[in-house]
């Protein structure tokens, strides 16, 4: 009798205390009010995982800013083979090449510092697909910041708004292999009920990016109408949907509500304005993947590649990390204008290609 | 005097009860009767006998096959490895038909399966329901208990079966599995635009919590009677006495009105059935007749305005 009390009490005792731990979280927990009062659009954020996650998130120092004399001759005539930032004075060009080391390359050793996508010893070689998939990424980074201020607005973007130190930014995907093996007699659902931080461990699809972020599979599934008959959105559609807000919810670190009133997710009404750009994103990631880095494919060796032999492509976590505003909402671009285009004149007039 | 009260701490023991006789017709009740303990510190401390009959055989039998279906499709979906199967038992499933197959039926691997574990659980369900009306009528009981049963089937049917069929589709289903059918349940409501709105629905949770709330008020008027006798349910019933008295006067105190041993009852069991019963008539109406409800909602005039703290939101991509 006391034996069983006991056990069971023990027992008792180590369930309420596991369910406390993972249900729980220390406080101080901070609400901020979003939307009109009652609707509970807040934040709700812990002082203590902020702190973490904005440690994270620091912008570097920037470089002392170079001379831009346009009388100075252009880089393209002082070097060979420079195709993207040869409209740039000569100093803007090391500092431009110094800033990318740092944000790509900044270790020290073989096939660090320059030597990441410079063949040793010669600079205007092609020996490297480093170089090749760098000058691409110098005409994304333009692209973003001139076509898609809708998603990035006045901030921008530079190389360390995703590589932050690293020559493979932290955060990139590959389509998956599927979770089971197709069986031909029994059903095995490969393509869901797999516990992965694209959709926050739930049983919901694992792959959400194939479809959303390099495909353009339609993403809202609910009717405008109350009674429509030719809405055909499934529910399985809708996990879909789900499990590619469950990433952007994670990544962003913000919950529904930060875009969404959760009684009308559809409606762009009840929703706040983060949507509108939110929805920018999606389209700038696309063209990302498709105009930028999926064409790369046959430039890179196959340990860049997925399992699936694609490349590693950009979705949502690449750029935020963890905060709405990526870096923060740091304005690193306005410190380097090197990455701007160059004038539309000065285009005309650059050297042809050789 | 101690084991005559409510909170009887002994346990008096003394030749098992064999229960009444058996019209003709039935098995003989199988297994000799034990007692626990443990199980009369909850409950009457006998266990057994067991009547199983061919119902409950085939019953039990019909729940085992559709077990084993859902059982060895999750394990295969982690390649037969237990060890996989263990840790993420609760995130596997055997799911639904994929949508491309509306109401055919499906190769085995993309939803026949689940049609046929669908089968086998009804088959079951439907040899219980009939067992328990068996059973009843047998020991000369009214069919409470029966129709109780059939309120939950009611609503398993709508979400597997019927609102499936009207709506063209076997992948509208439920997915057999722990998480899975939790993700279902969000999404069907994200679909069709917040269940919430529907009104049934409503009707399904105010039931729903309502019978918690019976069974609290209940069960505590009850225990606090016990003192005067009051858990003698029945006798109290059809012989009011003191308890009956003060658990009646004690409700017109607090809230002015108050059931009787009797109708409590009838409360209660009004209150459970119908939250399958509301519940079932929402979901039986979502995509057949209405596809968005919040937007059904604003129609009907009963979801809130709020003003527009941001402006005009301007609709991209139109």
């Amino acid at each position: 009798m006391k034996f069983n009390l006991i056990f069971g009490g023990v027992v008792a005792a180590v369930a309420a205390l596991a369910f406390f731990v993972v249900t729980f979280e220390r406080p101080p927990v901070a609400t901020e009010q979003g939307g009109f009062r009652g609707t509970s659009m807040g934040r709700v954020e812990n002082p203590r995982t902020v702190a973490v996650v904005n440690a994270r998130n620091v912008a570097p120092p920037a470089l002392e800013p170079a001379e831009d004399d346009p009388t100075s001759p252009r880089a393209s005539e002082i070097y060979e083979n420079v195709r993207v930032l040869g409209h740039l004075s000569v100093e803007q060009f090391g500092r431009i090449m110094q800033a990318m080391t740092e944000w790509v390359y900044p270790g020290e050793g073989e096939n660090q510092g320059c030597n990441g996508c410079h063949v040793e010893g010669n600079f205007a070689a092609e020996g490297k697909y480093q170089k090749t998939v760098a000058r691409r990424m110098l005409q994304m980074v333009q692209t973003i910041n001139t076509t898609y201020n809708s998603h990035v607005q006045q901030v921008g973007v530079t190389c360390y708004t995703c590589h932050r130190g690293q020559a493979v930014p932290a955060a990139v995907w590959a389509t998956s292999p599927p979770n089971a093996r197709l069986h031909r007699l029994l059903s095995t659902a490969p393509e869901q009920n797999r516990p992965v931080a694209a959709n926050a461990l739930s049983s919901l699809p694992t792959d959400p990016f194939t479809p959303y972020l390099l495909r353009d599979n339609p993403i809202g599934v609910q009717s405008s109408a109350s009674r429509q008959a030719d809405n055909n959105s499934s529910i399985l559609g809708t996990e879909w949907t789900y499990s590619l807000m469950m990433h952007m919810s994670s990544s962003l670190g913000v919950n529904c509500t930060f875009c969404h009133n959760s009684r009308n997710f559809s409606g762009w009404q009840d929703s706040t304005p983060q949507r509108v750009t939110a929805w920018h994103g999606i389209r700038m990631v696309r063209a990302i993947n498709n105009d930028y880095i999926e064409p790369l494919r046959p430039e890179f060796p196959p340990h860049r590649l997925g399992p699936l032999g694609d490349t590693l492509k950009v979705n949502c976590t690449t750029c935020h990390q963890g905060v709405n505003e990526p870096l923060r909402g740091a304005r690193m671009l306005q410190d380097y204008p090197e990455l701007n285009p160059p004038p539309r004149r000065a285009g005309l007039e650059q050297p042809a290609r050789n | 005097m101690e084991y005559q009260y409510l909170f009887t701490r002994l346990q008096p023991s003394g030749p098992h009860y064999p229960g009444v006789k058996l019209p003709p017709g039935n098995d003989a009740r199988i297994g000799h009767p034990m007692t626990a303990r443990i199980l009369g510190y909850f409950a009457d401390a006998q266990i057994g006998p067991f009547y199983l009959g061919t119902l409950g055989v085939l019953s039990i039998l019909c729940g085992f096959i559709a077990f084993e279906i859902i059982g060895l499709n999750m394990l295969a979906s982690v390649n037969w490895n237990v060890v996989q199967f263990v840790k993420l038992l609760p995130w596997l499933a055997l799911e639904a038909p994929l949508p491309k197959h509306g109401l055919r039926i499906p190769p085995l691997a993309e939803g026949g399966w689940w049609l046929a574990a669908g089968f086998f659980l009804t088959a079951s369900m439907f040899l219980w329901a009939a067992r328990i009306w068996r059973r009843a009528a047998a020991l000369g009981l009214g069919q409470h208990t029966f129709w109780a049963f059939m309120g939950a089937v009611w609503l398993y049917l709508v979400l597997g079966f019927i609102r499936p069929i009207l709506m063209g589709s076997w992948s509208e289903a439920v997915p057999f599995g722990i998480f899975p059918h939790l993700d279902w349940t969000a999404a069907f409501s994200i679909r069709y635009g917040n269940l919430f709105y529907n009104p049934f629905h409503a009707l399904s949770i105010v039931f729903l919590y309502g019978s918690t709330l019976l069974f609290a008020m209940h069960g505590a008027t009850i225990l606090a009677v016990g003192r005067f006798g009051g858990e003698r349910e029945v006798e109290q019933a059809v012989d009011r006495g003191t308890a009956a008295e003060r658990a009646g006067i004690f409700w017109r105190w607090t809230m002015g009105f108050n059931a009787t041993y009797e109708s409590i009852h009838r409360w209660a069991w009004w209150f459970a059935i119908l939250t399958p019963i509301t519940g079932g008539i929402g979901i039986l109406l979502t995509g057949t007749v209405v596809d968005n409800w919040y937007l059904w909602a604003v129609e009907k005039r009963f979801a809130p305005a709020y003003p527009a703290v941001w402006g005009v939101i301007p609709v991209p991509g139109r």
